[in-house]
């Protein structure tokens, strides 16, 4: 176990340093002054320009400015934004509201997608499946912008169940809204995969042979079918964490949240590379991260597993 | 492809009357129908693959020939008509500028339609020669190239897609395209290289490589067409997806450029005049999620079809 989990560590570095390279390059390195959106159209004064130029090592080939802003980040300096705050402040104010709408959507996820997946695949054929599978069909069909537009207008403003908009600090019980929009997408792919999981299954040998030994129905169906039916799921959510991250900037817009998402986009706008750079960065380490989370759940999930 | 009218070949209602489940998978063994042959049969049956396919190609005359359904300019506007409703010769009434939305809805497609189909292509194709090649060779260049897999795959979607367009001075439909096929790409290869390495260890492999053939033809001729179906069935699926994050990027005012009639920048105009005139948001959205539907109902069947296990 101990020398699985290093040799993945391992494993990662190269994969790291080749997507925030790539990052970088795309930030950074593509033809044009990375400056040139700072200043707006009178350009910059010479002696901020200069500065900044030096801080960012612009006048150098592009592995240096990597290798110069990768030394920072190790010692958990990220460099300054365009106003000249620090983007490690930034990312102190940012962060815990879209973690805290991320994990919003994580429990959504889990707590509908799972129990309905498994209810669908249970009752295969029956009016629930047929429900599940054409209204996921639907919710994937829609984009999430569209649906949180019509979750905004008739659950916020029209029936004023929840509150349409999100105030600075972002308190839970606001995120819970934006959290359904989130989740909306990922939970419908979690129902769909829980429930062909559970349909694959459910004549497995295990499963007859945990009924023949008269196991009630409850422990057959959650220790021994669920159990085993959740590796797929597990895959998904531990890739989904990322793109919960990213999907961020779509609902933080439709709901004027100022995380990740929010401060991500207005830093794109702008051209603030450096931000970009960072949070970007970041969202890259969670992924990976999360992915080798995942790998190490399956050990628990099927035992069958070993790592190795 | 229809089945060829050979004298092996079982008549179409002897097949059709076969049980399904296991009884079918041993009685496909002796019969000398290919399973894209059976995929077809079970497709034309299929009232979902009909429907969508309809759909489909509905759409893909409208992309083509949008003057065929509309005659009215969709950037001729009239401010006078601001955010009006139903009028004669206008059945889905104006939006914001005061443009007839019905001819807008109509031309809208073309930009759709067309990033999701190029964007697949590309995908397919850099996805397929790299998943195949890392799997067939195997070794050095099969490390090196899931590596370089895994690197891509580590960015986000959306993410990359917008670091990737903000990158650009200027916006057209080809950067969109350039920007969807550089991240989405790995999710492919993953896909092939696993489906040709389960292909590449069977005796036809071994037999063809046994009379001499080129690793070209070997590739080409035996292991592509057996190790292709779950690339299929994940494109036409992901061609909507592909369809929805062109949207969601022209949404976010960093995809196509506003001289494009798009359905995703007709969305996120009207979405200012929602509690006014939800109208004008709704025919782009109607018009972009039933797309979406289409393609993936297409591929849910075509899977069904393929893999009859999954049902």
């Amino acid at each position: 176990m101990g020398t699985y989990v290093l040799r993945r560590l391992l494993q990662m570095i190269p994969v790291f340093l080749g997507a925030t390279f790539l990052i970088f390059y795309l930030v950074l390195g593509m033809p044009g002054d990375p400056l040139a959106s700072m200043c707006g159209e009178r350009g910059c004064d010479p002696a901020t320009a200069a500065s900044l130029r030096a801080q960012f090592h612009l006048g150098e080939p592009l592995h240096i400015q990597y290798f110069e802003y990768m030394k920072g980040i190790l010692t958990l300096d990220f460099g300054e934004t365009f106003s000249r705050r620090p983007v490690m402040e930034v990312m102190r104010d940012a962060f815990p509201i879209t973690i805290r709408l991320a994990t919003v959507a994580f429990l959504i996820e889990i707590l509908v997608g799972i129990p309905l997946g498994l209810l669908a695949g249970l009752r295969r054929g029956k009016f629930i499946d047929g429900s599940v599978l054409l209204g996921t069909l639907l919710v994937i069909s829609i984009p999430i912008f569209v649906v949180g537009f019509l979750l905004q207008y008739f659950l916020g403003i029209k029936l004023a169940w929840f509150s349409p908009t999100v105030s600075g600090e972002a308190p839970w019980s606001e995120l819970l809204l934006p959290g359904i929009v989130l989740a909306s997408i990922s939970m419908a792919y979690i129902m769909r995969l829980t429930r062909t999981s559970v349909v694959e299954n459910l004549h497995a040998d295990y499963v007859r042979t945990a009924i023949a030994k008269g196991l009630p129905r409850w422990r057959v169906v959650t220790v021994h079918l669920l159990r085993n039916s959740m590796i797929p799921v597990v895959t998904y959510l531990g890739v989904d964490i990322g793109a919960l991250l990213a999907g961020a900037i779509v609902t933080e817009r439709i709901f004027n949240i100022h995380g990740v998402g929010g401060t991500l986009y207005q830093a794109i706008l702008r051209g603030e590379a450096v931000t970009i750079v960072s949070f970007v960065t970041i969202i890259v380490i969670v992924f990976l991260v999360a992915n080798l989370l995942v790998d190490l759940l399956y050990a628990v999930l099927d035992p069958r597993i070993r790592l190795a | 492809m229809p089945s060829p009218t050979n004298v092996l070949t079982p008549p179409e209602d002897v097949a059709a009357a076969l049980p399904l489940g296991a009884s079918a998978d041993s009685a496909r063994v002796d019969r000398p129908r290919s399973l894209w042959s059976d995929a077809w049969h079970d497709l034309r049956r299929n009232p979902m693959f009909l429907i969508s396919a309809a759909l489909i190609l509905l759409l893909i005359v409208i992309a083509v020939f949008p003057g065929l359904f509309t005659s009215t300019d969709p950037k001729f506007c009239d401010l006078t008509h601001y955010n009006g409703g139903r009028a004669p010769g206008h059945p889905f009434g104006f939006d914001r500028q005061g443009c007839d939305i019905y001819s807008r809805v109509i031309h809208g497609a073309r930009a759709s339609v067309s990033v999701g189909i190029l964007v697949t292509s590309g995908v397919v194709l850099i996805g397929g020669v790299i998943g195949a090649l890392a799997a067939f060779y195997g070794g050095w260049l099969d490390a090196v190239l899931s590596r370089f897999t895994d690197v891509f795959l580590a960015i986000p979607l959306l993410l990359g897609a917008i670091v990737f367009l903000q990158a650009f001075p200027f916006r057209n439909i080809w950067t969109v395209v350039a920007a969807i096929v550089l991240l989405g790409w790995p999710s492919v290869a993953r896909i092939m290289r696993g489906a040709v390495f389960s292909v590449k260890e069977s005796d036809f492999v071994t037999a063809a490589r046994a009379l001499g053939a080129s690793d070209m033809r070997i590739l080409s001729r035996h292991i592509l067409p057996n190790a292709i179906a779950p690339v299929i069935v994940v494109a036409t699926i992901s061609l909507g997806l592909f369809i929805v994050l062109e949207a969601t990027l022209s949404y976010l005012g960093i995809g196509l450029p506003n001289s494009t009639v798009s359905w995703g920048g007709d969305i996120d105009a009207a979405q200012s005049s929602l509690r006014s005139a939800p109208h004008v948001l709704f025919f782009p959205s109607a018009a972009l999620s039933i797309t979406v539907l289409a393609f993936m109902l297409l591929g849910d069947a075509v899977r069904d079809a393929l893999d009859p296990k999954l049902r």
